[in-house]
Parts: C-alpha cells; sequence; structure tokens
C-alpha cells in the first residue's frame, strides 16, 4: 500500500515499545511535516501522531537481520520503535524520514531569524540582508533605533537603511576577500627517489595540475591535443614526469637523444614556443622612454665584465642540443608572473581537461583583446611624443579653472560683533558707542602725561582699597561657583557622566531617535507627493510621542540635577518645536491654498 | 637671552608671562573718568612685580599695542638681574612718542574710538614664544595675556584668527582682560579656541584683584584650580544678506556662505543654485 507520491508514505507496520514487544500492528502514516500511526484495532490506545521537529534521529536494523525495524529518536529520550513487513518497505520508509528530519531541522532555524527581519517590499539579495543583520548585530545602537522606527512602522526599510549606506558598504568590504592563492614553491614536482630501488615517484594534485598548466602552456596545449586521442591521461603525466625527471639531471645530450625517439616526450623537453611569444609581446609594451638621469648605479666602467652578468659554466654544445637546454632563469621568472597573477580561473580543479580549457580560453581572451586593441599602439605613440618633449622649452600651461571671486571678509564679520554684544546682554548697544570728541594729539598728550605722572609720583598707595579688593573676590567666586553647573566647555568633566546612569541612557536614546526622526523630517520638505505627506506625518506623529517623554525625564530626576538636564533637554526641545511649528505652518499653507480655489476662480 | 637654566630649578610652574598692554590713545581719553591710565599702569605694574615674585625663573615680557605700531617695552629676562617692572616705564614713553609721530597730521576728531593693533602684537608675542620654544627643551611655559579695550577691527579679523590658530597649535594660551566698556569678540574667541580664560571685570578698580586671583595661575595649577568661564561664545551663524541671526537658511555648497532666503546666485561666490522642485501644486494648476 505504497503510495507512490513522495509526499506521503503509508505503510504497514507495527510500533513497539521495545525490541522484545510483539508490537501492535497498524498502518503508518509519513508526510513531510509529521507522522502518523493507527492501530488496526481502533481500541487500542497506541496511536501517535508526532511532528519530525521533535525527532532528532533515526536508527535501523541491518539488511538481512531478523527484523525490520525503524527507531525514530527525540531529543528527550523517547523514541518510536517501528517493525515492517519486509526490508524495501522498511528502506523506503528510512529514506523519507531522513529527508523528513533534515528538513524539519532546517524549517526551525530559519524560523526565529525570519521574525527579526519584517517583511518589506523591496527585492533585497540574500548578501545585501546578511550584512543588514550583521550590521544590526554589532551595534545595539543602531539595533535600539531600528526596533523602535522600523518595527514600530513610523519608518520604513528603504529609509533607515538609505541613510546608511556607507556603513553597509563598509561592513561589506571588512569581511575579508581573500583566496588562497597558488603556492610559491616551484620543487613541488620533484620526484621522490626511492633510495632503494630504481623507481621514482611523483606526486600529482590538482593543484599541481593547475599550476603547470597556468606556467607551462605548451604542456597544456598538448594535454588538450593529446588525450584522450593519442593517449590517456595517466600516460601523459608519466611522460611528463619522465621530462621532468630528465631535466632535473641536467643532462641535456640524454634529454636530446631521448626526445629523438619520443614524439610527445620532445614537446615536454623543447623550449616553449607559447611563452616565448608572449614574452615577445610583453617587451614589446615597455614604455621605450627613460629617464636619462645618471647615478651610481649607471657607473659599469669599473665593474668587472662591465656588470654583465655572466654564465661562466656555460659548455659549448652542438647547436642540436641547444633547444633542449633549460634556463632556470626563465623557468623562475614565468613561475612568479604566475604565482602574481593569482588565480584567473574559477573552475573546480578534479577535471584536468575543464582545467586545461579554461587556462586556454583565457589566454585566448587576453590575445584576442590586445590585437583588437587599436587605440593601444595609438596611445602609446602618443605617450612616447609626450614624453620626449622637455619641460623647459614648453610654454607655460593655463590652469583649467575659473576663478573663485570672495567677498571681503570684514563684512561678514561686522555683524558677528553685533551679534556677539546682543547675546552676551551688554547694557550698552551698539549706538551707544564710545566717542572720542578730542584731537590725536591731545590723546597722545594725555597719555603721556599719565606715563610720566606715575614715573615721578610712584605706584599709588595702597594699590587696591581693601573693600573693593573683597567685593571683587567675593563677585569671582559667586561667579565660579555658580559656573560650575553651568555647561560650558570643559573637557575635564562631561555633565552627562554625572547623571545617573538610567537617565544618561535614556536621555542619549531620545537624543538619537530625535536625530534621526528630524533627519527624515526635515528632508521630506518641501512636500511635492502624497508619499512625503504621509511620512511627514507620521514622523511628526512620533516626534510628538517623543516630546513628553522628555519632560518626564526633566521632572523625574533629583532637584540638584534638575537644572542641568533641563539644560540638556533644552536644545532637543526647541528642535522638535522648530519641527512642529514648521509642520503646522506647512498644512496651514495647504488648506488655506486647497480652500481657496473653490472661491476664486 | 636668559643663560641656560640647570633642571633642578625649573619647576612645572615656572611660567612666561607676555603681557600685551592697549595704548590707544583715543580708548583711554574716552574712557578718562572712569578709569585713568595712571592707575591702570599701577595695577598692572604691581601685578608684573608680584608675578616676578611668584618663582625666582618667572619671565615676563610686556609689548604696547599702539594704533599705528607695536613694540617691546619690558623683558624681565635682559640685563644681567631680573628687573622691576618700573623700568617699562620710560620705554613706554619712548614707544609712544613713536607711535605719535608715525600718526597721520590731521585731526580726527568726533571720529569715534579707532581700534588698536591687536593682530600686530599677537603676532610678535607669538614670534618671541617661539624663540624661547628653541632655545632648548627647559624653558618656562609660555602664555599671554591681553589687557585691551579697544573695539576690534573688523579689517583685522584674517590676521586674527590666524594667530589664534597658530597660538593653538603651540598650545600657548590667550587669556584676555577686557577693561573696555563692550565685550570683544576677537578675544573671547581667542581665549575659548586655545584654552584661555576671558574676563570682563565688573569694576576696574579691582583691577589687580582681578589679575592676582584669575590671571596670576600658572599652567600646570590651572588643571586643579576652578577659573571663571564667560557665560558662552556665540557661534550662532549670521546671513550674508542681511546680518541676521539665524538658526535655519540655505548654504551654498560651493564656499559655504549662509542666506536666509533662497536666492538664485551665490553673492560671495557667484555659483547660480539649481531650480527647487515644484513647490505648491496650485502654482502648476496656474496654467
Amino acid at each position: 500500500m505504497a503510495d507512490k507520491q513522495q509526499q506521503v508514505v503509508v505503510k504497514r507496520a507495527r510500533h513497539k515499545s521495545s525490541v522484545k514487544d510483539p508490537g501492535t500492528p497498524g498502518v503508518l502514516k509519513l508526510t513531510k511535516d509529521r507522522f502518523t500511526f493507527m492501530p488496526n484495532d481502533p481500541s487500542s490506545p497506541v496511536k501517535h501522531n508526532v511532528e519530525f521537529r521533535t525527532i532528532k534521529g533515526h536508527k535501523f536494523t541491518k539488511d538481512g537481520t531478523k527484523q525490520a525495524l525503524l527507531n525514530l529518536t527525540q531529543d528527550q529520550g523517547g523514541n518510536y520503535i517501528f517493525e515492517f513487513e519486509n526490508f524495501p518497505d522498511r528502506n523506503v520508509c528510512k529514506d523519507f524520514v531522513a529527508s523528513a528530519i533534515a528538513l524539519s531541522g532546517e524549517a526551525g532555524r530559519t524560523v526565529p531569524e525570519k521574525s527579526a527581519v519584517p517583511i518589506q517590499d523591496e527585492q533585497l539579495s540574500a548578501a545585501e540582508m546578511e550584512r543588514r543583520i550583521k550590521l544590526l548585530q554589532e551595534d545595539s545602537d543602531l539595533q535600539k533605533l531600528h526596533k523602535q522606527f522600523v518595527i514600530g512602522g513610523i519608518l520604513s526599510e528603504a529609509e533607515f537603511w538609505a541613510t546608511r549606506k556607507k556603513l553597509l558598504e563598509q561592513n561589506y568590504s571588512r569581511r575579508p576577500k581573500q583566496r588562497v592563492a597558488l603556492k610559491n614553491d616551484m620543487w613541488s614536482t620533484k620526484p621522490l627517489a626511492d633510495g632503494q630501488s630504481n623507481r621514482v615517484t611523483f606526486n600529482l594534485t590538482p593543484e599541481i595540475i593547475l599550476q603547470i598548466f597556468a606556467e607551462k602552456p605548451a604542456v597544456r596545449q598538448a594535454y588538450l591535443n593529446f588525450v584522450p586521442n593519442k593517449m590517456t591521461e595517466k600516460e601523459f603525466w608519466t611522460k611528463y614526469s619522465r621530462a621532468e625527471y630528465l631535466h632535473s639531471t641536467k643532462n641535456v645530450i640524454a634529454a636530446a637523444a631521448e626526445a629523438a625517439e619520443d614524439e610527445e616526450l620532445a614537446v615536454f623537453l623543447k623550449q616553449d614556443d607559447m611563452l616565448v611569444n608572449e614574452a615577445r609581446k610583453k617587451i614589446r609594451q615597455v614604455d621605450p622612454t627613460l629617464d636619462m638621469e645618471a647615478d651610481e648605479g649607471d657607473d659599469y666602467m669599473h665593474l668587472p665584465d662591465h656588470g654583465l652578468p655572466r654564465n661562466d659554466n656555460k659548455d659549448v654544445l652542438d647547436s642540436q642540443y641547444e633547444p633542449y637546454r633549460r634556463s632556470f632563469s626563465q623557468h623562475l621568472n614565468q613561475h612568479a608572473a604566475v604565482v602574481l597573477q593569482g588565480r584567473v580561473i574559477d573552475v573546480e580543479l578534479g577535471d584536468t581537461r575543464s582545467v586545461a580549457e579554461a587556462l586556454a580560453r583565457t589566454k585566448h581572451a587576453e590575445l584576442a583583446k590586445d590585437a583588437s586593441d587599436v587605440y593601444l599602439d595609438k596611445e602609446r605613440l602618443e605617450r612616447i611624443s609626450r614624453m620626449t618633449e622637455i619641460e623647459d622649452l614648453q610654454a607655460p600651461r593655463d590652469p583649467a579653472v575659473a576663478p573663485l571671486s570672495i567677498k571681503d571678509p570684514r563684512d561678514y564679520f561686522d555683524s558677528q560683533q553685533a551679534n556677539a554684544f546682543s547675546t552676551l546682554g551688554d547694557t550698552v548697544s551698539g549706538a551707544k558707542q564710545l566717542k572720542c570728541s578730542v584731537s590725536t594729539r591731545e590723546a597722545y598728550c594725555s597719555l603721556k602725561e599719565c606715563i610720566s605722572e606715575i614715573k615721578f609720583q610712584g605706584l599709588t598707595e595702597p594699590t587696591i582699597n581693601s573693600e573693593v579688593a573683597f567685593k571683587v573676590l567675593n563677585g569671582l567666586a559667586q561667579n565660579i561657583s555658580s559656573n560650575k553647573y553651568h555647561l560650558g566647555r570643559n573637557p575635564n568633566e562631561s555633565v552627562l557622566d554625572s547623571l545617573p546612569k538610567i537617565t544618561r541612557e535614556e536621555l542619549l536614546l531620545h537624543w538619537s531617535s530625535i536625530q534621526e526622526l528630524l533627519k527624515h523630517f526635515w528632508s521630506s520638505y518641501p512636500i511635492t507627493t502624497k508619499y512625503l505627506l504621509t511620512k511627514a506625518t507620521k514622523l511628526k506623529d512620533a516626534m510628538s510621542q517623543i516630546y513628553p517623554k522628555l519632560q518626564e525625564i526633566k521632572e523625574s530626576v533629583q532637584s540638584d540635577l534638575r537644572h542641568q538636564v533641563s539644560l540638556l533637554v533644552q536644545p532637543m526641545l526647541q528642535a522638535l518645536d522648530a519641527a512642529f511649528a514648521h509642520y503646522d505652518a506647512d498644512v496651514q499653507n495647504r488648506s488655506a491654498r486647497s480652500g481657496e480655489r473653490p472661491n476664486g476662480f | 637671552m636668559s643663560p641656560p637654566v640647570p633642571s633642578k630649578i625649573l619647576t612645572d610652574d615656572v611660567s612666561l608671562l607676555m603681557v600685551l598692554i592697549d595704548t590707544n590713545p583715543h580708548f583711554w581719553s574716552s574712557i578718562k573718568p572712569h578709569f585713568s591710565f595712571s592707575k591702570f599702569l599701577s595695577h598692572v605694574l604691581a601685578f608684573l612685580n608680584s608675578i616676578l615674585l611668584l618663582n625666582q625663573l618667572n619671565q615676563v615680557v610686556v609689548l604696547a599695542t599702539g594704533i599705528n605700531s607695536c613694540g617691546y617695552v619690558f623683558d624681565s629676562s635682559s640685563g644681567s638681574v631680573s628687573q622691576r617692572a618700573e623700568s617699562l616705564l620710560p620705554k613706554l614713553e619712548e614707544f609712544a612718542e613713536n607711535d605719535e609721530s608715525l600718526s597721520e597730521r590731521d585731526d580726527d576728531s568726533g571720529n569715534g574710538v579707532g581700534s588698536s593693533l591687536l593682530s600686530g602684537s599677537l603676532s610678535m608675542a607669538l614670534c618671541y614664544i617661539q624663540r624661547v620654544f628653541r632655545s632648548g627643551p627647559l624653558h618656562p611655559q609660555p602664555r599671554i595675556l591681553c589687557l585691551h579695550g579697544s573695539p576690534d577691527g573688523p579689517g583685522q579679523y584674517v590676521a586674527i584668527m590666524n594667530s589664534i590658530f597658530s597660538a593653538q597649535r603651540s598650545m600657548v594660551p590667550i587669556d584676555s582682560c577686557v577693561i573696555g566698556i563692550q565685550h570683544s569678540a576677537f578675544l573671547q574667541q581667542a581665549s575659548y579656541i586655545t584654552g584661555g580664560v576671558y574676563l570682563k571685570p565688573q569694576q576696574l578698580d579691582g583691577l589687580f584683584q582681578y589679575l592676582a586671583t584669575v590671571f596670576a595661575t600658572d599652567l600646570h595649577s590651572r588643571n586643579f584650580l576652578r577659573l571663571p568661564k564667560p557665560v558662552g561664545v556665540d557661534f550662532r551663524a549670521s546671513c550674508f544678506c542681511h546680518k541676521n541671526t539665524i538658526d535655519m537658511g540655505f548654504i551654498c555648497s560651493v564656499c559655504l556662505s549662509i542666506f536666509c532666503k533662497h536666492q538664485k546666485k551665490c553673492s560671495t561666490c557667484g555659483s547660480t543654485f539649481g531650480q527647487a522642485k515644484t513647490l505648491d501644486p496650485s502654482a502648476s494648476q496656474q496654467r
């Protein structure tokens, strides 16, 4: 009675409470999220209806044993043992149960995450969501704001994150984007020579194969050509290994001899033409212009051999052996270039052929790009002509900027002066300026008189009247002690620190929420669309909710701190008041305008 | 320059005090009924002598701020023996003569009180301090005290701000004691930015007491002494078009000048502003 659908499996089974128990016959029905067992005898109390969420594992007896048992275990230790009539039945159930348990396990995990992020209209990639969640997890203040506004429905997700793009990008870029580079180990292909027997073993891992293909394009080309037409992969690598071995013995003549016999081997032993072509191309791209400034490094007269490197053990060989000579410096350069380039392809390393093809493709693409780049030559010529110009002989170039005309700063300053006076509550307003009705000459005269007066009479005795001094001291002391509670610039002490912790936290939270709300509020003016109107209204409502909370804080705090707190809260209230006033004025304007229309045409 | 000081004697509270005295004759004659220059000088001289008494190694340098020139009138470390402050009097007289000769011939009567060259004397004080800095690692801690009364000259704005910033960078506090009728916005900013003390004494005949209580404190002691702080420095912006103080306005994104109303063109740098989006729906209905 098997239901062919994968969603439900129904089988006859016996439920056993333990292995020895004969069990109750019945029908076991398995669906994706639960299983039910109904006994054949309706009066039997053995009825089960269990969700797969609670089932943590399943055990079963091996095929071919006496009983076909399936044991579903729960987290708390309970289990359900079912005996099936035959093993195929049991196996079907077993597979189904396995997949069901896996499925329910995943679902259980993802459910709590989803509740943290509300559903939104915009299409977000999974990466973006992850970034946001991570950012929220790291910054608890941000999380509080997010919870307050987005989950509270005042701002939408998009608006909240719109002003925080920089944070998200920063987070993203912080994640390490490093990939494992190619190994810099050149001797990885060195064979392990078995001292006892005459066998030499090579270990070729996919990594090594990738490196070989990247460094030696001739080998790669040979692979694509030979395998699987002419030889198997294993043969190919054996031949390659032989070639490597021959190179390592540095016996050029033997290499030549073997190459003469075996055509394929010859490919590995000869110079790599493709590399040569690449090198030629690179040389052509080098900037021919040089800075001819001479320095000590250019002094080659006094060095032996004029500074040219000399390879002393250069045996003169027959020209027929030349192609088989391997140059170490060339190999090293090529290896270094490949390692620095890094991983060019993203293909799985298992399949050698696909790796070879992918590398070949990238190389082709590069070549094609260079060939089709007509502008490259033109640019080079231009660059050369530019470099060969002598700077001294050129006419001065005009800077491509427009002159900035800035007004006299004095005009600005005048206004500041007037403001400074007015805010300092000066009794003397600007109009009542000092009038000097005396000519310059007379003024100087009186000045000099004063000086000579002191010279002859000496300092006044006493310098200062004691009562005056006392008054001054008192005044200063009062001033200083009243300043203690004032918010002035004091780098040592912060008013916030003197408040109790709860008040401080609340104030800071309110401050950051007000900042956020005001930011969005002011950015939605001037209101041009309905969307902005609703947004502004929502924000205004949220702000009016915070307003009384601030008042409450002011009252709730102790009397000696009340003044400071009210000074802290004052600017917040002012900002909110300004926003409310603006909103109300705007609403009035709107209604006035819309009210006008029916009256006047 | 003074002979090199052995490190044992140079304690934390050795100070170099640069005093800038305002010798604007117009200002002093206008303030004559309330406070005379001679009384002022006697308070200041007593103060300078007491500074020299506080510590054997204290130095005092006095600069006079005139309307046409500035000059050094006293340096306590010149000469082999530390001099008393009274020796500045002849030099001050000379300076006044010199300043007078530099002024133009015509009589500027009833012209209001001009400003004195505060920027010049600030710069000279800072140059002297730089020389002291370069004399070696052991030197007294410098600070500047401005005894100023003349109104601020708007033409000196940039120069004074430059000297304030260089003082801030060299960590030299600028204290201000304003003896004029009105507050000085320049000196307020100077003291605020450099971390000095700004004070406008209520009673000018108690000037010595103010000086001795507040301005005689050396920099080291200021870490644990409480000194009077001004109520606040007004940093609020004022719009460039009407010179009103504003809380909300428009700002040019090129030169950061502030306007209270929307304008087509920035009057400072000439850049044109973009059009605002359609403001009200009724405007579009008017077609």
